[in-house]
């Protein structure tokens, strides 16, 4: 059932979104870069930037058809939207701020979110992740028909952002209302949501689950934004019913997909296995070069060989003895090694990886 | 350094010795005397009444119309901001014979509201009006600079938590501005308080009907200096009282805010 449907062209800065998506009892991320227009089309659901065109229809009701000339104000949208800074009242008592959205529900709004202890309290005397806990409280008082979220941890530590996203995780699904949440971080979109939309220049490249995408990314951006990395080669079919891919940067790689011409060798970091000699194994794939760079990820290091990126264990890397120069062999199988075609806009900016 | 730390002295023995010499010329006697006099008990009756009647005024109209010109964009906005600033830099004078213009009994609108059988100049609505006009542009300048740096995401959360456009001024917008606005507010009333030239082209100086305090210095300082200058100790104290208020108020507004403030570009311009 489709609970929050949005169709809509809102203009951001210097170009149009057009977003057509409808919203279940689900999850959904829309992933993107900053200045993609994602805060944009939160904003245009919940009534405070007038879309240029198109609907808003929540539970049945019409919030904004530019044809109908209907536009209910925000406070007639019955929405929850948590903003990315939160935009708790300052001058307010948590206990207050959350009972600005209804009064009817402060008590338990507070137990359920563990702030009971701090009711008294001012935000600024809170930490990041109790703001959280307000904002989501106070939007929750409302008692919304539809959820929204403005890069829900971008304001949050690390170690913080990864207790959040698990508590945030279970409330989205003990809510079973339509939430729709913007983030740059697939991560997030990946553990919080049951389909991610990628928004790039403010359309919609693919909408699929983040296993889908993972698997099969519409092309290049989708999946440099998924974690792979690309790297441009002419392919050729080769013997056996593999196509020989031979890198721009040298070397050559096998792949089981079909194709020919330039394409983008698509390669995820947790395929690729190292070595300090080729691995004698099923890999058909070892490209040689230095270690470029290291650098820890919780309890693994994403290890930077030539043009490829892999993910080892710690102890792996302690074991190999890895160092920034240290020749060493990437492995991985032509299974793993996905040939996509060449677009124009490929990679996902280097922004907070 | 040391020609700086000479001038900075210089400055402020300027600036203070009058004050000083004006408690040091009156001794607390003549001081209690001089305001048992009945012209200065009719000034302070009529300076804090019209004070109050105008301030009032100022801030139940002052205070809707700085937070619309503060949050909303439309044509003339900026040209509506610098007319509201014109009476800030317009000798008192000026503005005196300005408000005798528009509301004199041949003039612009005196001969409609003689008509009503309202008479404005010389009366103490004209003490009112010229106050008034005076002090506005303190307030509402002050006004527009707070509600600009109220942080647009409370006010937007406030909406999409339910709260209509009233809701949103008094239980956000309001409470959020409230030290800006408190800063402005004894800005004007200070103002207002010591008015002098508009009072005294406009209204007169007719003592228990148009003379204020200020007006009543002007009319003794001949007759009688005592008088004269006990009221000058009056307005020395109220003045540095509400100068302590000024100061404080900012200090409160911050508190009182987590929103990183927004450069009030409308009022530096």
């Amino acid at each position: 059932m489709v609970a929050l449907r949005v169709d809509l062209t809102v203009p951001a800065r210097g170009f149009d979104v057009g977003l057509a998506l409808d919203v279940g009892r689900e999850t959904v991320a829309l992933v993107g870069p900053s200045g993609a227009g994602k805060t944009t089309v939160l904003r245009a659901i919940a009534g405070l930037v007038r879309p240029e065109r198109g609907r808003v229809e929540c539970d049945g009701e019409t919030w904004f058809d530019s044809a109908g000339r209907v536009d209910l104000r925000p406070e007639e949208r019955s929405v929850g939207l948590v903003f990315q800074d939160y935009a708790l009242f300052p001058h307010l008592s948590v206990e207050r701020n959350v009972a600005f959205g209804g009064r009817g529900r402060v008590g338990e709004l507070l137990d359920r979110f563990g702030i009971r202890h701090l009711a008294r309290a001012r935000p600024r005397e809170l930490s990041g992740g109790e703001r959280q806990r307000v904002a989501l409280a106070r939007a929750l008082a409302r008692e919304p028909k539809a959820f929204l979220l403005d890069e829900p941890t971008a304001s949050l530590d690390a170690h913080t952002r990864v207790v959040v996203r698990a508590e945030l995780g279970e409330l989205l699904r003990e809510l079973g209302l339509p939430a729709l949440l913007v983030t740059h971080d697939f991560e997030d979109a990946a553990a919080l949501a049951d389909r991610v939309g990628v928004l790039v220049d403010g359309e919609l490249r693919q909408v699929a689950s983040p296993a889908d995408l993972v698997a099969s990314p519409a092309d290049g951006f989708v999946a440099s934004l998924a974690g792979g990395t690309l790297v441009d080669g002419v392919a050729r079919f080769a013997r056996d019913g593999l196509t020989e891919v031979r890198l721009e940067s040298g070397g050559t790689v096998y792949s089981t997909d079909e194709a020919s011409g330039p394409v983008s060798v698509l390669v995820y970091p947790w395929e690729v296995s190292l070595g300090l000699v080729p691995a004698d194994d099923s890999a058909l794939n070892h490209l040689r070069g230095p270690v470029v760079s290291l650098a820890p990820v919780g309890n693994r290091v994403r290890v930077r060989v030539g043009e490829l990126t892999a993910e080892v264990t710690a102890a792996s890397a302690e074991r190999l003895g890895l160092a920034v120069g240290l020749p060493v062999v990437a492995s991985f199988k032509a299974t793993a090694t996905r040939l996509l075609p060449r677009s124009p806009l490929r990679t996902w900016p280097a922004e907070r990886r | 350094m040391g020609v700086a730390a000479l001038a900075t002295a210089v400055a402020a023995a300027f600036l203070v010795l009058p004050l000083l010499a004006l408690f040091l010329r009156v001794p607390p006697s003549s001081l209690f005397h001089a305001a048992g006099s009945s012209v200065f008990r009719d000034a302070l009756v009529v300076s804090v009444k019209t004070s109050l009647i105008a301030h009032a005024c100022v801030l139940a109209v002052g205070t809707p119309a700085a937070y619309v010109l503060a949050r909303r964009r439309f044509p003339g906005r900026s040209a509506v901001l610098t007319l509201v600033e014109l009476p800030l830099v317009l000798p008192p004078a000026v503005a005196g014979v300005a408000l005798l213009a528009a509301f004199g009994r041949y003039q612009l609108l005196g001969g409609t509201l003689h008509a009503l059988g309202i008479t404005v100049g010389f009366t103490q609505a004209a003490v009112v009006l010229a106050v008034a006009f005076v002090e506005s542009p303190f307030y509402v300048r002050g006004g527009v600079a707070a509600f600009e740096a109220v942080d647009d995401d409370l006010l937007a959360a406030a909406r999409t938590l339910g709260a209509g456009p009233a809701r949103v001024f008094f239980r956000v917008a309001l409470p959020l501005a409230a030290g800006g606005l408190a800063a402005g507010s004894a800005l004007a009333l200070a103002r207002g308080l010591g008015e002098f030239g508009a009072t005294i082209i406009f209204a007169g100086s007719l003592q228990g009907v148009t003379q204020t305090l200020p007006l009543a210095v002007y009319a003794q300082f001949e007759a009688n200096f005592d008088v004269a200058l006990a009221i000058g100790t009056l307005f020395v104290l109220v003045g540095a009282v509400l100068l302590l208020l000024l100061k404080l108020a900012p200090a409160w507004s911050r508190s009182a805010s987590i929103s990183p403030f927004r450069p009030a570009a409308s009022t530096s311009a």
